[in-house]
């Protein structure tokens, strides 16, 4: 057992905390208020090497772990909720599959561009009758010839209005039980047929571009599909279970976040005479927000270090997301409790930490997918 | 060109400082490159690449200021030289410091050396120059501006706000200050480098010197925090009465006219 961070981690942490704290944070308030997804900022974070950090360097990553992967989401996520979600999407669902399961062309073509972080990548899964149920997705792919034609709707796809590749489901057959076979396609975003738009108007995570596509006759070539083409549903389970890690960060980012908020000012706002840090009922709030923060970041962690081991995550990295993202909403609530009416003013941000956190308990699997999974580990 | 720069791990000082036993609380404290070292790593790499050659980072510490010489070569230095002190000297000053350093570079053939101007920790600004002099280079402090054309160097130099450009030559030890340049970001690709980069260790034994010969030439009495601000005074009343009341405040009060 060894809990202490290596020099790399440490460093990536510094480094990405630094730079979040200087070009991110100052504008996260603006950026929310606006609903504006701030390219700019992505354009650093390329050149920073962080789109590539759990990628071989052979694709033109870092060949960093998950571990530190999951740190740069937590201090991203603690600047702003929306980029942190931005980027986490971009790595773990954008370029993430393309890596698991694409052929070495694929990779060439698609991955390497996303991991020097000269383009980003979507992942396009949900659908407006095919939520939680991803096997009901509706969108059909039908091979012509040496072309597939995708006919279909997808909807709250993150950065997908600033991709160049979507990874798109699909339906594709039936198999010998007569059930739906489900592939997943590249689709490059300026094939003919399909059309993105952005008009989502968010509670939170303002900053992440949300998109809806509507795929019309849209052809790719028969070699886009991607990795096994009988097992995309399998090959999206486990894409998610990654996702999951990074949703975990990006959860303790903004409960780290809403807490130190909240710890500053309990020390600050004086009420019947002593600052209200020194009242138990607020010094009491602050100790179960640290503890479950920590606890939360354990357990993200965790889970990290057994995909890096290549060992079994599924349990664990849902066991991270369900903790982390209910205690980020609740350590959030309390944040706002204690700064009393002040923490309902836009001014202070706690509220939009709030409003940030609440998406983490449904996108990537809501809490109760969490628990499903969860329980389907134990065997019920 | 061969490039080294002088760099000091130091607390941050954004931090919150405690004391205990008359001396810095270490635990807790947040370490980093001493800022002003963070600009002349800058400068030194942007020097290569613009003239080719090396850029050494030299560090006078312990085993812990690894971690920010590994910073160092992952913004983009070729190497790190740690000359750990820590079972030899238990008391240095800015002599042991400058010492040690000359002892270290004085075979180096060094064209540059860049340090910060100051360290935000000790604030004396005296180990650059003190190198320098026992190097019998010139020295320019506190530059914001280097230009480099063959042997001949261009130096702009902050002189209390006001700036001072002095022409020079090679070799030169400058200390950089704020504004010289913006230090970039240690990439991620940066990072993963220098785990791989050199990064040599040496002790005193190793520059063929004895504890003696570095002994400081000071001594720390005492260590003590500022004062608690007390809080601030508004004086109420006719304009002329407040610049009375104010003038006789700062004569008995205050004591400082």
């Amino acid at each position: 057992m060894d809990f202490s961070l290596s020099k790399e981690q440490q460093m990536i942490k510094e480094m990405v905390q630094d730079f979040a704290e200087r070009e991110i944070k100052p504008i996260a308030f603006e950026l929310d208020r606006d609903s504006r997804f701030p390219e700019e900022v992505f354009k650093k974070i390329g050149e920073l090497g962080l789109l590539g950090i759990p990628f071989p360097e052979e694709y033109g990553g870092s060949g960093g772990d998950t571990i530190s992967y999951a740190i740069a989401v937590e201090e991203i996520g603690k600047a702003c909720g929306g980029t942190g979600l931005s980027y986490a999407a971009a790595v773990s669902l954008g370029s993430s599959p393309i890596y698991y399961f694409g052929t070495e062309e694929q990779k060439q073509k698609f991955l390497v561009p996303l991991v020097k972080g000269e383009a980003l990548a979507s992942f396009g899964l949900t659908e407006p009758n095919a939520g939680s149920d991803a096997g009901g997705t509706r969108t059909r792919a039908v091979l012509e010839g040496d072309e597939y034609v995708i006919n279909g709707e997808k909807c709250w796809i993150t950065n997908a209005g600033y991709a160049k590749t979507l990874t798109v489901t699909a339906v594709s057959g039936k198999d010998e039980r007569g059930k739906n076979i489900i592939s997943a396609f590249l689709v490059p975003t300026d094939t003919p047929g399909l059309t993105i738009t952005s008009d989502y108007d968010k509670m939170g995570v303002r900053a992440s571009n949300t998109s809806q596509i509507v795929l019309e006759d849209v052809r790719v070539p028969k070699e886009n599909i991607l990795g096994d083409p009988n097992k995309g549903f399998k090959q999206f389970l486990y894409t998610l279970d990654g996702g999951r890690i990074s949703i975990a960060a990006l959860a303790v980012g903004l409960a780290q976040a809403a807490f130190e908020k909240a710890l500053q000012y309990s020390k600050e706002r004086v009420q019947f005479g002593k600052p209200i840090s020194q009242f138990q009922a607020i010094g009491f709030k602050l100790a179960d927000m640290a503890m479950e923060i920590e606890l939360a970041r354990n357990m993200v962690y965790k889970a990290a270090w057994l995909k890096d081991q290549k060992k079994p995550f599924t349990k664990e990295s849902a066991y991270a997301k369900l903790f982390a993202t209910e205690m980020a909403f609740r350590t959030c609530n309390q944040a706002i409790q204690i700064h009393g009416g002040y923490g309902y003013m836009k001014e202070y941000e706690v509220e939009r930490y709030l409003r940030d956190a609440k998406l983490l308990e449904i996108g990537e699997g809501t809490s109760e997918i969490q628990r499903l999974v969860i329980s389907r580990q134990l065997g019920c | 060109m061969n490039i080294y720069v002088l760099l000091k791990r130091t607390f941050d000082t954004e931090e919150k400082i405690t004391l205990s036993n008359g001396k810095i609380n270490e635990d807790g404290a947040e370490f980093i490159i001493n800022p002003y070292d963070e600009y002349a790593v800058e400068e030194a790499i942007q020097v290569r690449d613009a003239h080719g050659g090396e850029v050494t980072v030299v560090t006078v510490g312990n085993e812990e200021a690894e971690k920010q010489l590994r910073t160092a070569l992952a913004m983009g230095a070729d190497k790190a030289v740690l000359i750990n002190i820590e079972d030899d000297v238990e008391n240095g000053d800015q002599y042991t410091t400058a010492k040690i350093l000359s002892e270290y570079l004085k075979d180096k053939d060094a064209d540059l050396i860049i340090g910060g101007n100051v360290a935000i920790d000790g604030g004396s600004g005296q180990v650059g120059p003190r190198v320098a002099e026992l190097l019998d280079i010139p020295y320019i402090t506190t530059i914001t501006k280097l230009t480099i054309e063959g042997q001949n160097v261009s130096v702009v130099r902050d002189v209390e706000g006001d700036s001072e450009t002095i022409e020079t030559q090679l070799p030169l030890l400058v200390t950089a200050q704020q504004g010289l340049n913006e230090p970039r970001y240690p990439s991620l690709p940066g990072i993963m480098k220098a785990k791989k980069k050199p990064l040599d260790e040496l002790e005193l034994d190793d520059l063929d010197l004895e504890e003696d010969d570095v002994e400081a030439k000071t001594k720390t009495i005492e260590i003590f925090l500022p004062p608690k601000k007390e809080a601030g005074r508004v004086l109420q009343g006719d304009l002329a009465d407040q610049v009375k009341e104010l003038t006789g405040l700062l004569r008995t009060e205050a004591k400082v006219i």
